[in-house]
């Protein structure tokens, strides 16, 4: 007879040996899987593909229940997700540490994203805290979760599906050893920082997500506009995807579009500069270029640097939502001017020419 | 002018509170900071809308309508003609994502 839990847990995990679900099979276990606090070749290599975006969503660590050193009943119980760097930083900060790492299935994406989107979630927290039995390896009732996995764990509703206190540790893991002494986290602790280590770190995504589109363009551009012009959506790309993230604190004004729309002015002007000193080709045509690159190179870094919210840790979605509204429009006048501009100016050449 | 985040949704009725202290502890911004009776809504304009607050609190004393604040998801949720608050933060769904590889260092 097979009776299905009330948390509706479906346990389809490998590493569940047997079906929890069955409320009969009272004393065999789930396997325990093991896990070390050390950080491999292997597992660094994993993480720099991780940060480059290569196979995005294979960098998972199979969800369930680890033995972290030698725990016994009593020892802590943290949770994380499946993602290898969200994984590997909490077992490395808890080296010497003997506790239980609850891994839920988040698809492979990180604690604060999951969060997000609720796969870090309560409904998947009680279903992990059941699916493993974690009731009878230990003996207290108290999980510790990062504090970034509470936009989409509800305590009370653990608390009453699954009878286990949550306790949220500190944002980084490794601040985790000094919060275990006396389990309460300094303000330092509890606050997310956006560091210039944590912006370069993000780089060479945006940079692999935007090389595509930006290395098609400047192909275009060389062959029917000269070396200057792919030059300039090189330029606006880079501008976008690298000045942006590591100059994000000193550009002024608080919105992440003004911000773009400045750096991609500075970045244009010095080519504006070099089409008009351009001493071959007629006048007119370098003064278009000119103010082409001043309308779309700026419209275009300014795109980028707006989809650069997603990776911020402080931008609200109510505040995105207007930024949207406020400078998408800008940025589309500009960049259809800009090319308005170009194909007129080409046609009247090619006029003038024939 | 040049700053959108000035305003957002979150509400705090200070009458409802308990002084648990769940909401400053789970707020990465020090939106809110403990208090003598009550909690204390210390920058409301540092507010991401992440919801964490909200979701923690005991006696629904506070409220916000929580969303990802990533410009990625709500345009390419507009461009398909959905619902923009349907974005879903797409970090994990189809490559060309919007987070990254980000945050690895929330445990």
């Amino acid at each position: 007879m097979v009776t299905t839990q009330s948390c509706g847990c479906s346990c389809t995990h490998e590493n569940v040996a047997v079906p929890c679900c069955i409320t009969e099979v009272k004393n065999v276990t789930p396997d325990i899987h093991t896990a070390t606090s050390s950080i491999t070749l292997a597992n660094r290599f994993d993480h720099f593909l991780a940060r480059w975006g290569v196979n995005r969503m294979g960098h998972t660590v199979t969800p369930g229940l680890y033995r972290l050193g030698n725990p016994d009943e009593d020892s802590p119980v943290f949770a994380s997700a499946n993602y290898t760097l969200s994984f590997d930083a909490l077992r490395s900060a808890l080296t010497g540490i003997d506790a239980y790492l609850l891994v839920l299935d988040t698809k492979g994406i990180n604690v604060w994203c999951a969060a997000g989107k609720g796969t870090f979630g309560s409904a998947e927290l009680v279903r992990s805290i059941e699916c493993t039995d974690l009731a009878h390896v230990v003996r207290h009732r108290t999980i510790i979760l990062p504090q970034l996995g509470a936009p989409g764990i509800s305590w009370p509703e653990v608390m009453r599906r699954s009878g286990f206190r949550v306790e949220y540790g500190p944002v980084r893991a490794n601040d985790l050893p000094q919060y275990l002494k006396t389990h309460t986290a300094t303000p330092e602790m509890r606050r997310i920082e956006f560091t210039i280590a944590d912006r370069i770190v993000l780089i060479p995504v945006e940079l692999v997500h935007a090389a595509l589109p930006a290395i098609t363009g400047a192909l275009i551009l060389f062959f029917i506009a000269g070396s200057l012009a792919a030059l300039a959506a090189i330029m606006a790309v880079l501008a976008g995807t690298v000045a942006f993230p590591v100059l994000l604190p000193f550009l002024p004004t608080r919105d992440f579009s003004s911000k773009g729309l400045i750096l991609g002015m500075i970045v244009a002007l010095p080519i504006a500069g070099a089409f008009v000193s351009n001493q071959t080709g007629p006048v007119w045509m370098n003064t278009a270029g000119a103010c082409m690159a001043i309308l779309i190179m700026p419209a275009v870094t300014a795109y980028l640097a707006l989809n650069f919210t997603g990776c911020s840790t402080f931008t609200s979605r109510t505040g995105v939502k207007k930024e949207i509204f406020c400078y998408v429009p800008v940025m589309a006048v500009m960049a259809a001017s800009g090319l308005v501009l170009g194909i007129l100016l080409g046609l009247l050449g090619f006029l003038e020419v024939v | 002018m040049f700053d959108s985040y000035r305003g957002n949704t979150l509400r705090y009725d200070p009458d409802h509170c308990i002084n648990c202290g769940m909401c400053s502890r789970v707020c990465p911004h020090s939106v809110f900071v403990p208090g003598s009776e009550t909690a204390v809504l210390a920058s409301p304009v540092s507010c991401m809308e992440c919801g964490a607050c909200a979701l923690n609190c005991p006696v629904q004393a506070i409220s916000v309508q929580s969303g990802v604040g990533c410009a990625w998801a709500m345009i390419s949720a507009a461009l398909r003609g959905r619902d923009m608050d349907s974005g879903e933060c797409s970090c994990g769904g189809e490559p060309g994502t919007c987070c990254g590889a980000a945050q690895e260092k929330s445990s």
